[in-house]
């Protein structure tokens, strides 16, 4: 049996807990292609145009896999605690995926981490679904929760490795399905290391003190994804020298969020870059360039 | 705060009646007045000191807010649960208080929108009635969106047919200068008995069979006409009966997203956030009892509708409804909006002529191709 994940939304947060789970119960996992051209175009073909892109992205990474396996992963993502969600956009993408595409078939689960072993509960269902028995189930998503634990502490650990090198750090205030796709961000992040920055990603600073230092730029938001990207940033303003806010075209809770960062973050050079899917590189390049050199001119400045 | 209070809130159509009525109820010896009134400048305003891609009841919120402080509030309430909306709060205030005002903001959204948040606030700005008058008040104001709503929802179905243009929003204008002006639920009869007695007595020249629409979306955009470009009145003008549930009454106690799911017909599996999951129950609902045609309207980007989109998509196909959706955002032009609504009530005009036609002599009027699916609908 073969399960497809789609290389977009959420993806880039738990690809190590589906790819093991999955294997670990004998099937054999693909995941779509990094996103091209090709693919941008089926999501935005198959989506209204105020969709926001990485709705897009995800659809077009649906479309590439229709065929290609028995099983497509979908799942839902509601809640992250008490008073924390995630953008209403999680909640709807099973639907849409339905809706837009009546021949492909779904497997998926509902999460709501607020309840106990709610994620536990959704994954042996999904195997039970599959034909295991449930403690194969049970025994494959332990397996995968400590190999999807293992994999975030190593990012982390990676990352901080860097902050022994040399040259101008910027922090990346991004959702990592925006910042690690391979059309849409990947390029913004090579053209700061071809000005000699090193990035530092939001979702490879650790979880939980980011979630916990949210609250010092906002008191009220209770999307889970962007307190992790906006409480990097008074955890990391001691190490890095800027940060880079990147939003995709129309993100409905960085419109809001990114816009109380912009207004309350003080002590930080901050600037904010939004990506659409018409986007040229030259536009891109001289905002970087611009924003690289703000920040080698106030090191400079302060240096001497 | 030194002096005296005056306390304001934005415009979402017109239950500032009603909120005017609870707060000087509340706030005796304060200055309670809503928003001006929306003008082309409230659009520009909010606009100018939004964020680009937020949603338009932001802007719309927000350019009450400014007008209201140029007026000389100094307390600003706003409320707010799903979606976005529970978030407009706190960069409002942000926004207002980077302008240089000096307010008073009080937020009673999500968690705090409860009743006993509500309360200790209303102590803390001075509230001097007791516990039970509070109370009183509080219900008054429920019984006037009550009254307001159902009124409401009559004018819809019955405005498009009336005599003598005009009648019911003249006998409304009564109805919520009398709710605003209520001291008691006395008062409150009295003036839903009369509108309800003089509403019953406007000459109708309604038609036996007439065109139906529903309309489903976003909370703002179907219940401030200002920010749909009066889309409910220009059907009215066409001779077209409008039903829309969405009110204050159904937000508050109308809507049960687990009910809504299964009603929506397996077209969602779960609920998408707002009244997405409305939207579609409610639409499919529309199209089993036979409406002419659905309007689905939204503010620019609003995700909950747009997540309901492919699913009504869908039911349109299904059903042979035609569903037009507008989407609104504070550069909407209102003439781009009105060609798009004439087309729609010609076009489902001529379908129903048809399908009229095709009722009297079999075999005609098959040009649509909606007999067929109207069939295949029915057997899901």
């Amino acid at each position: 049996m073969t399960i497809g994940l789609p290389r977009a939304l959420l993806y880039y947060r738990y690809q190590h807990l589906w790819n093991t789970f999955f294997t670990e119960l004998g099937c054999r996992t693909i995941t779509s292609p990094e996103t091209s051209q090709e693919i941008l175009s089926q999501g935005i073909a198959r989506s209204g145009g105020e969709c926001c892109l990485p709705e897009k992205l995800f659809l077009g990474h649906v479309h590439s896999l229709i065929g290609r396996c028995d099983f497509i992963l979908v799942p839902r993502f509601k809640t992250a605690g008490k008073n924390t969600e995630f953008c209403v956009r999680f909640w709807g993408i099973p639907d849409i995926v339905r809706n837009s595409f009546p021949e492909a078939p779904l497997i998926g689960y509902s999460l709501q981490e607020q309840i106990r072993g709610n994620e536990r509960q959704g994954f042996v269902r999904m195997g039970q679904f599959l034909g295991y028995s449930s403690a194969q189930s049970l025994r494959a998503y332990r397996m995968a929760a400590e190999e999807q634990r293992r994999q975030d502490e190593l990012a982390v650990l990676r990352q901080q490795e860097l902050f022994s090198t040399e040259g101008l750090k910027i922090l990346i205030a991004s959702q990592p399905y925006l910042i690690h796709d391979a059309y849409v961000g990947r390029p913004l992040v090579r053209m700061l290391r071809e000005q000699g920055g090193t990035p530092v990603f939001a979702d490879r600073c650790e979880r939980s003190s980011c979630r916990a230092f949210a609250g010092s730029i906002s008191s009220d938001l209770y999307w889970v994804l962007n307190q992790e990207v906006i409480g990097a940033i008074p955890l990391m303003k001691e190490k890095v020298d800027g940060a880079l806010l990147i939003t995709a075209f129309p993100c409905g809770t960085d419109s809001i969020v990114n816009e109380l960062v912009l207004r309350r973050v003080r002590d930080l050079p901050i600037t904010q870059i939004v990506l659409d899917e018409q986007q040229g590189e030259a536009g891109l390049r001289t905002r970087v360039e611009c924003f690289m050199d703000i920040l080698s001119e106030r090191k400079r400045a302060h240096a001497g | 705060m030194p002096g005296k209070i005056s306390i304001s809130f934005p415009h979402m159509g017109d239950y500032s009646a009603v909120f005017t009525q609870v707060l000087r109820h509340m706030f005796p010896q304060a200055r309670v007045f809503p928003a001006p009134p929306m003008t082309q400048r409230t659009v520009e305003l909010g606009g100018r000191h939004s964020p680009d891609f937020v949603c338009s009841p932001f802007k719309f919120n927000l350019g009450n807010y400014i007008e209201a402080l140029e007026e000389g509030a100094n307390v600003l309430f706003q409320t707010g649960l799903g979606c976005r909306y529970g978030y407009y709060g706190e960069l409002q205030e942000q926004i207002l208080r980077d302008l240089g005002y000096q307010f008073r903001f009080v937020c009673l959204s999500r968690d705090r929108a409860n009743p006993q948040y509500v309360y200790q606030t209303f102590r803390e700005l001075g509230c001097p009635l007791s516990t039970p008058k509070m109370i009183e008040a509080g219900l008054l104001a429920l019984a006037s969106i009550r009254v307001m709503d159902r009124y409401d929802y009559f004018m819809r179905e019955n405005a498009g047919f009336e005599t003598v243009p005009g009648s019911f929003e003249g006998v409304r204008r009564q109805l919520l200068r009398e709710i605003e002006a209520a001291d008691g639920f006395g008062d409150l009869l009295e003036a839903g008995t009369r509108s309800r007695r003089a509403a019953a007595g406007i000459r109708l020249d309604r038609p036996e069979n007439p065109l139906r629409v529903g309309i489903v979306g976003d909370l703002y955009t179907l219940m401030e006409p200002f920010s749909n470009f009066y889309v409910e009145r220009q059907l009215a003008k066409d001779g077209i009966a409008v039903s829309r549930k969405m009110s204050v009454w159904f937000l508050m106690f109308g809507q049960n997203h687990r009910r809504a799911v299964k009603k929506s017909g397996r077209y969602l599996h779960h609920t998408v956030g707002a009244n997405g999951v409305d939207s579609v129950a409610q639409s499919l609902s529309y199209a089993r009892q036979g409406y002419d045609g659905i309007i689905h309207m939204k503010s620019f980007g609003c995700i909950p509708e747009l997540n309901a989109t492919p699913a009504l998509l869908n039911l349109s196909r299904h059903w042979g409804i035609p569903i037009l959706d507008l989407s609104f955002d504070s550069h909407t032009s209102e003439t781009g909006v009105q060609t798009r609504l004439e087309a729609f009530s010609d076009m489902i005009r001529m379908k129903k002529e048809e399908e009229d036609a095709a009722k009297r002599e079999p075999g005609r009027g098959r040009g649509f191709g909606v007999h067929q699916g109207r069939r295949a609908g029915q057997q899901r």
